[in-house]
């Protein structure tokens, strides 16, 4: 019977299940289980995957560490809208740590084609998203927890890093930069 | 209709038993997603 | 047991009359809370749309926390609920257990909805539908969420009474029919949210208080995910359930086979709450082996059940068709559908785009590493208004055109734009999940006050194609708000104005359930299904296109790991 009245056979278990349904449930199922793999597979062989590396950290922790790397690398400074940016040029492999909070991304860092750098991430306050734009990367941000990421730039230029996620009335201005050289 | 019952294939019990399936359709998820995700969270090393 | 029942001359059913007020004061009181959420709608796109932006950030924040509250969790719940008490007193034929208990539930709802809703609007409480700590909002944003849960829990009590009810009294025979199990799927799921909603919102409560000193953000991130995606996993179990009453209800459908569509709903119940999951693939802390299980609702076996609904709802349609006789070529049985019927065309194209763009775009951005494709960016509400607003809303309010001469007993006006508003509604919905999610693929953030980042000190552009899609989202995204607006006029108009129909004979006892005779023995083999299969594989054939563009762009990426 219908599908608003109860089942018209006693037991409807024992029904036999329509050909082409049946093969339909197949064709689902065996793409189903592809999907499944393509992730695992992505983790072998797959260059993009967000590593799980995190710490619980402190806000005071975090920023000191950041001041370490700012002042033993930076080169020079620079301006935007009066406000003063150091732009830091870590040696290739070495740790680098990226501070949001409300509102700007810290500090702004400059990197090498093709090295890789551990990237590691925090809030200070609210929770921030890493958007890393025009390239489309985009990694949630908590305040004490240390996110650590190995990133390996593979193109040269100005990249910006929107917050994505809502972080109050001034979350439109959250705009930090990156440079590749 | 005793003998009747007794005919029912399990898998159709199963499905008829709406309790059966309230706790299945809570447990698995609380399991699988909420007990185990919060172990994840709570072994988080401290960072030095 | 000193209730009547009444039986509708239009459409056979029996109605319990608490359970029919009931119904009513949860459809009238989900389209109210749907009318706010509309406004707020208005104003969202309105300044979303580069060309107009109406509001300031200030107002704006408030208006979508508003949005997206109203919409996703009251006009939704609300509704389910009448569904819930539709599908287990009317459909098994039973009184409803405890209608004191439900009413003094219903009006807790009310009451959680008003308090919320009052306190977004003070103002102090924008923080968004998922209210993320360390963020705060005042604390009645939470009791009000907290007393609607409690309300709506109690009512999925309820329903499960209602079940028990019907099963001693013997309303019915065998087991419960199709629809009802898809709502006690859709009751199990909602259950499992609201234990979830409680987990969290309560401690949440205690923090806004004072009582709590902190609340950990990667935590609250867990635990609150098990309630703000499971809400719309509720959705997707009763939208299905509605697909099948209406292929019930319009063509006499039968279910191509009870075994294949419960066992679907089976796996519903054990797997699809895990998504919640997806919000949380580009989060620290958790591992790749958790991310990858629940993300995947355990090897995507909640995706194998949708798919298998996806076809066995139009294939139980187009069996009934060529029974019918409607047997030439692969469509004719679709052809000759009854397009002008808004309950058949609003559940069609439900059903269409709810597979083709919500389900085929959250399957991707479910995939643990394509999520940070999209993670936080238009995408995500472009995916979940296709399955929300198309997917549930439409299905919802496709039902609606059915329940006002059957409920309210009133004759719906304005027939003519019943005939036009699922596909005007529609389609430009389909547009507006279309465009928000090119938009996203590009990189543009959700829940963000101005593209063009007004004041920032280091700007970003986006690219023209993005403020394109962006201004096609306002564009289509007004003429979704306007007629879904004349929807809501329709239908309080015929509730209100509309001729009076028929009451139906009045009585103080149920009559029970009297099934036709058995068919076993004398099985007649139903017809096959050609057409559903045919579109099942345009279905696939898109789905793994576009999954595997995915996997090529992400390989484009920087090296992450």
């Amino acid at each position: 019977m219908s599908a608003i009245l109860p089942p018209a056979e006693r037991i409807w278990w024992k029904q036999p299940i329509d050909k082409l349904e049946y093969t339909w449930i197949a064709i689902a199922l065996v793409w189903s289980l592809t999907m499944f793999a393509m992730m695992i597979w992505w983790h072998i062989y797959g260059n993009q995957n967000l590593a799980n590396e995190t710490y619980k950290t402190t806000k005071e922790m975090f920023a000191a560490k950041t001041q370490a790397v700012v002042d033993k690398y930076t080169v020079r400074t620079g301006t935007a809208a009066e406000k003063e940016f150091p732009i830091v040029a870590p040696p290739a492999g070495s740790d680098i740590y990226l501070i949001g909070r409300l509102w700007d991304w810290w500090p702004i860092y400059e990197l090498e084609m093709g090295k890789t750098y551990k990237l590691h991430l925090s809030a200070m306050d609210y929770m921030h998203g890493f958007s890393l734009q025009p390239q489309n990367i985009n990694i949630q941000v908590h305040p004490n927890y240390d996110h650590v990421i190995k990133i390996t730039p593979n193109a040269k230029g100005t990249y910006s890093i929107v917050c994505n996620e809502y972080c109050g009335i001034g979350h439109h201005t959250m705009v930090g930069r990156l440079y590749v050289k | 209709m005793a003998d009747q019952e007794e005919n029912i294939p399990v898998m159709q019990r199963w499905l008829d038993n709406p309790f059966l399936l309230l706790f299945l359709g809570i447990t698995i998820p609380t399991v699988l997603y909420i007990l185990w995700g919060v172990m994840e969270i709570a072994n988080i090393p401290v960072a030095h | 047991m000193a209730t009547t029942y009444r039986i509708c001359p239009r459409s056979g059913l029996q109605f319990d009359t608490d359970a029919e007020k009931l119904m009513r004061f949860h459809a009238v009181a989900g389209v109210l809370s749907l009318l706010v959420g509309g406004i707020m709608a208005l104003g969202v796109i309105l300044t979303r749309w580069p060309a107009v932006k109406l509001l300031p950030a200030d107002v704006f924040y408030m208006v979508l926390t508003a949005h997206g509250i109203d919409m996703l969790i009251f006009w939704i719940i609300f509704f389910e609920m009448a569904v819930l008490i539709f599908a287990s007193s009317t459909l098994l034929r039973c009184r409803l257990a405890m209608p004191k208990l439900a009413w003094a539930s219903s009006w807790l709802m009310v009451l959680g909805a008003i308090m919320t809703n009052v306190a977004i609007f003070q103002g102090e409480s924008s923080v968004m539908f998922t209210s993320y700590v360390p963020m705060q909002a005042k604390w009645h944003f939470y009791l009000g969420l907290i007393l609607f849960a409690v309300g709506a829990l109690l009512i999925c009590f309820i329903f499960l009474g209602t079940l028990v009810v019907a099963k001693a009294e013997k309303t019915y025979e065998g087991s419960i029919p199709l629809v009802t199990f898809g709502a006690l799927t859709a009751c199990i799921i909602a259950i499992f949210t609201i234990a979830g909603g409680a987990v969290i919102l309560i401690p949440t409560l205690l923090w806004s208080l004072g009582y709590i000193r902190e609340i950990d953000s990667l935590m609250y991130r867990v635990v609150w995910w098990a309630m703000g995606h499971s809400s719309q996993q509720i959705n997707v179990a009763a939208h299905v359930a509605i697909w099948y009453a209406i292929a019930a209800i319009v063509f006499g459908a039968k279910p191509m086979s009870e075994k294949v569509s419960r066992t679907a709903y089976f796996l519903y119940i054990l797997f699809l709450q895990l998504a919640c999951a997806h919000h949380l693939l580009s989060d620290p802390g958790l591992g790749s082996e958790w991310k990858v299980v629940n993300t995947s609702y355990f090897m995507y076996f909640a995706v194998l059940a949708s798919m298998i609904h996806g076809m066995t709802v139009p294939g139980a349609i187009e069996q009934a068709q060529r029974l019918k006789g409607y047997n030439k070529g692969l469509f004719e049985w679709l052809r000759k559908a009854p397009w002008g019927n808004p309950a058949f065309s609003a559940m069609f194209l439900s059903l269409i785009g709810f597979g083709f763009l919500g389900g085929i775009s959250g399957v991707m951005m479910g995939a643990e590493q394509l999520n940070m494709l999209i993670h936080n960016t238009i995408y995500v509400p472009g995916h979940f208004h296709a399955t929300v607003v198309i997917g549930t809303t439409l299905a919802f309010m496709g039902l609606t055109y059915f329940l006002v001469p059957v409920l309210f007993k009133r004759e719906l006006m304005f027939p003519g734009y019943a005939k036009l508003f699922p596909y005007l509604f529609g389609l430009s919905m389909y547009i507006v999940a279309l465009v928000m999610m090119g938009a996203g693929t590009l990189g543009v953030s959700r829940r963000h006050w101005d593209m063009a980042f007004a004041g920032a000190p280091m700007a970003y552009e986006w690219p023209g194609a993005a403020y394109l899609m962006m201004g096609l989202t306002g564009i289509f995204g007004v003429i979704a708000c306007v007629s879904g607006g004349l929807w809501i006029l329709q239908i309080v108009f015929s509730i209100l104005l509309g001729k009076k129909l028929e009451e139906g004979e009045l009585r103080s006892t149920p009559i029970p359930l009297t099934l036709p005779a058995p068919t076993t023995g004398s099985h007649v083999h139903p017809p096959a299904t050609p057409g559903t299969l045919v579109l099942a594989l345009v279905f696939l054939t898109a789905f793994i296109l576009y999954y595997f563009v995915n996997w090529k762009y992400l390989s484009s990426l920087w090296g992450l790991g």
